[in-house]
């Protein structure tokens, strides 16, 4: 049992947090970034390929360089220190795990190593309109002709669905049970409407009406159990990068509390705010406990025990991030709602990233249907 | 990073689970668990067992009965002890005065106190808070005079708990009003049995006689009863109060109460034709309990880990706060569970309720103390914002 990084964890830790950092820590920068197409900056994007980060999942044979989950995990707190734009998350995290999980070891090597090169942007197009999260499609339908496979039907918000160079989407086959398959971004049949969402990130509205496209793996097989397995390693990973956006928010509010002055003295003088302060780094050392032990699962146990732990992790994230978000802006003042001041956009990306694959009263119901089988919680029996 | 605990570990967690299922008295272990009140028999025996088989003070030097494990393995140690129901050892005893007389004393002090404190054949209280020095410890105004070989103590200590079983108490004297409140402050062994030295009790909103008073008049002490130089009491409070901290978040003891609450709810009927457990509220609340008792476990752990150096990693002060808040969450949800029947607290043996029905709301009552007690959750508030945050 251990919760410190090695020495290369570390390394890999400083290396990412400087080359992101150089880039974000101005957050005019990153202002300025998101308020362009396609919502990140593509020379990043290839600078992160070039230090080897968007290979990081995959195995060698695929182009990767086959880290652990804890070094992904490291990668997704320093994203999220500054907010950093880059969809490693949606693209790298999500929808190339997905192609990692259910790919033929010729589409991984394709599609994966144009992902982690850096040449190729992948999302996962699988929320349809009127329904919340799970791992099945439903009202996008795949039919098959022959070897030909084709899509009909709405996915949307896609995150970064407009921009990617390829599309893995989810579908209700035609024999039941949820594919996958792979759509070029520019394949006929493919309607595209992007957007910015109001974390600075974007989404898209994705349209097939007949769109081709080649099924992830064996054509037919259902792969709900591996979207799902998928879902819950991006669960913690999302937990991952909310938890370093909070370490950032409560650094930015004690920092604040320590030189803002009002009544002729620093916020600090006021105890009604410290303690506040103080409750929200409880928020965080919680936080932080289980996103560290849920990374650690992911190497150690099995999907069950990994959804569970993504569960877990993830209820701790809503409700800490919130708290911290919320307090973030209150203990600033009017300074916190403003565009120009990065404390805000924080809280709106912990908003986006708690929505992304189930909110804390998701989790709890999810949680809730399984708390009668079993006495304690042992977290070391994994 | 790695999830599993090493071989050695693995190995000590066993036998640790395993003696304390199997050597500890069986009755004993079913008055925790069904959180009834321990006779100070059943504390004693319980302890003697624990260090006949060297399991009571593994965190005192070696020479005085220590065991050299490391943090986790006391943190293995603390939580299993908890989870089979075992009482943990006496914390006036093993984590107050022990360490301090080891750190502390005269070796005479040392060879005179330390076994029978180990083994609770002295039973001691804790001297430390007064009517008017609460958090505040230093404003204390007890009183040392000295008068030929000996100490003269006049004053009034309070929330002395369980000191109606106690032999000796250590306490926070004034030696010298003419400085600094901290800087004027001694410790002091005293014989409850002394001329002069009075317990009263006090009684709690739960019913029950926990905590007293214990009152000096004139209460002679031998010189060589000071621990440390004179003077140097904020010193040695300090020690200990640091040490307090440290296993102030009962958080086995806790998962078990959680783990019970389900029971319970089990066989508590919903009205429906259910039972308790059945209920998506019931069922949501516990859920938000587990989790956060997980994730204080896994700071406690990480806490450990982090201690080897020596230096109490900063989220240590997470641990009192948010150990007591859950603790005292928990037992409201099992008066919640128990419903009408909460209010029976003082039904006999001729009672048709559920005998746990009838303990949870005096238990309920009784641990709003945690938030209050080892530095109240305010203080921690206090060293988080300062200490930690720079605030």
């Amino acid at each position: 049992m251990d919760f410190t990084y090695d020495d290369e964890q570390v390394a890999l830790r400083d290396a990412v947090r400087g080359l992101v950092g150089k880039a974000y820590n101005d957050y005019e920068h990153r202002r300025q970034t998101v308020g362009e197409d396609p919502g990140f900056d593509e020379k990043q994007w290839t600078r992160l390929a070039e230090m080897g980060v968007l290979g990081l999942p995959f195995s060698e044979d695929d182009g990767g360089v086959g880290a652990g989950p804890v070094e992904i995990g490291i990668v997704c707190q320093e994203l999220g220190r500054t907010i950093a734009p880059e969809p490693f998350l949606a693209s790298v995290v999500l929808a190339g795990g997905l192609v990692s999980a259910a790919g033929t070891a010729e589409q991984r090597g394709e599609v994966l190593g144009a992902l982690a090169a850096g040449e190729s942007v992948l999302a996962f197009a699988h929320d349809e309109p009127g329904r919340r999260w799970g791992p099945k499609a439903e009202k996008v339908t795949a039919a098959q002709d022959g070897d030909s496979w084709t899509l009909t039907g709405v996915k949307e918000p896609v995150l970064h669905g407009a921009r990617a160079d390829v599309l893995v989407v989810s579908a209700a086959l035609p024999d039941g049970g949820t594919g996958l398959f792979l759509v070029a971004g520019d394949a006929d049949g493919l309607a595209r409407e992007g957007y910015p969402t109001y974390d600075g990130g974007r989404a898209a509205r994705v349209a097939l009406d007949g769109t081709a496209a080649t099924p992830l793996g064996e054509a037919g097989a259902d792969l709900t159990a591996t979207i799902a397995t998928v879902q819950d390693i991006t669960r913690i990973m999302a937990g991952n990068q909310a938890l370093g956006a909070m370490q950032t928010l409560l650094k930015a509010t004690t920092d604040y509390l320590k030189s803002r002055k009002q009544f002729g003295v620093t916020l600090n003088t006021f105890q009604a705010l410290t303690f506040r302060a103080a409750d929200m780094y409880t928020s965080l050392e919680l936080t932080h406990s289980l996103v560290d032990w849920s990374t650690m699962v992911i190497a150690a146990g099995s999907p069950e025990e990994v959804a569970a732990a993504a569960a877990r992790a993830s209820l701790q994230v809503s409700r800490g991030g919130r708290h911290v978000g919320q307090e973030a802006i209150q203990l600033h003042g009017g300074i916190a709602m403003t565009a120009e001041y990065n404390v805000g956009m924080f809280v709106a990306h912990l908003t986006a990233l708690d929505h992304l694959l189930g909110d804390g009263n998701h989790q709890v119901g999810v949680l809730s249907t399984k708390v009668g089988d079993y006495g304690l919680i042992d977290p070391l029996d994994v | 990073m790695q999830l599993e605990l090493t071989a050695e570990d693995q190995k000590f967690r066993e036998e640790m689970r395993t003696f304390f299922t199997t050597e500890v008295s069986e009755e004993i272990r079913q008055t925790v668990i069904e959180g009834r009140e321990l006779s100070r028999e059943q504390i004693v025996e319980s302890q003697q067992t624990l260090n006949k088989a060297g399991l009571a003070v593994p965190h005192w030097p070696e020479e005085w009965g220590g065991r050299g494990w490391s943090e986790l393995q006391r943190h293995i140690w603390h939580e299993e002890m908890q989870r089979a129901g075992v009482p943990t050892p006496l914390a006036f005893n093993a984590s107050m005065i022990g360490p301090v007389i080891a750190h502390f004393g005269t070796e005479e002090q040392k060879a005179t106190f330390l076994p029978a404190t180990a083994n609770l054949d002295i039973w001691w209280s804790q001297g430390f808070s007064e009517p008017d020095a609460g958090s505040d410890l230093a404003s204390l105004r007890t009183t040392a005079v000295r008068d030929g070989d000996d100490w003269v103590v006049n004053g009034q200590k309070t929330w002395t708990t369980l000191g109606q079983h106690g032999d000796w108490i250590f306490t926070l004297v004034r030696t010298d009003p003419e400085v600094k409140k901290q800087a004027g402050i001694s410790m002091l062994l005293i014989d409850m049995r002394s001329p002069g030295l009075e317990v009263r009790p006090i009684q709690l909103i739960d019913g029950g006689h926990e905590v007293n008073e214990v009152w000096f008049e004139d209460v002679r002490v031998p010189a060589e009863n000071m621990v440390g130089e004179i003077n140097s009491g904020w010193t040695q409070a300090k020690f200990l109060l640091g040490n307090e901290r440290v296993g102030v978040a009962p958080v086995g003891a806790t998962k078990r109460f959680l783990a019970r609450a389900k029971d319970l709810a089990k066989e508590t009927s919903d009205g429906n034709g259910g039972t308790l457990l059945d209920d998506p509220l019931v069922r949501a609340r516990i859920v938000e309990l587990e989790n956060e008792l997980l994730a204080l476990e896994l700071t406690a752990l990480r806490v450990v880990a982090h201690s080897a150096g020596g230096e109490p990693h900063p989220a240590s002060s997470v641990l009192k706060l948010k150990g007591t808040e859950l603790q005292q969450a928990v037992s409201e949800l099992l008066v919640d569970l128990a419903g009408p029947a909460s209010v029976a607290s003082g039904a006999g043996d001729g009672s048709d309720l559920a005998g746990w029905a009838r303990t949870v709301t005096p238990n309920y009552l009784n641990l709003r103390k945690a938030s209050i007690y080892g530095g109240s959750n305010e203080i921690q508030r206090q060293i988080i914002s300062r200490g930690i945050l720079g605030l």
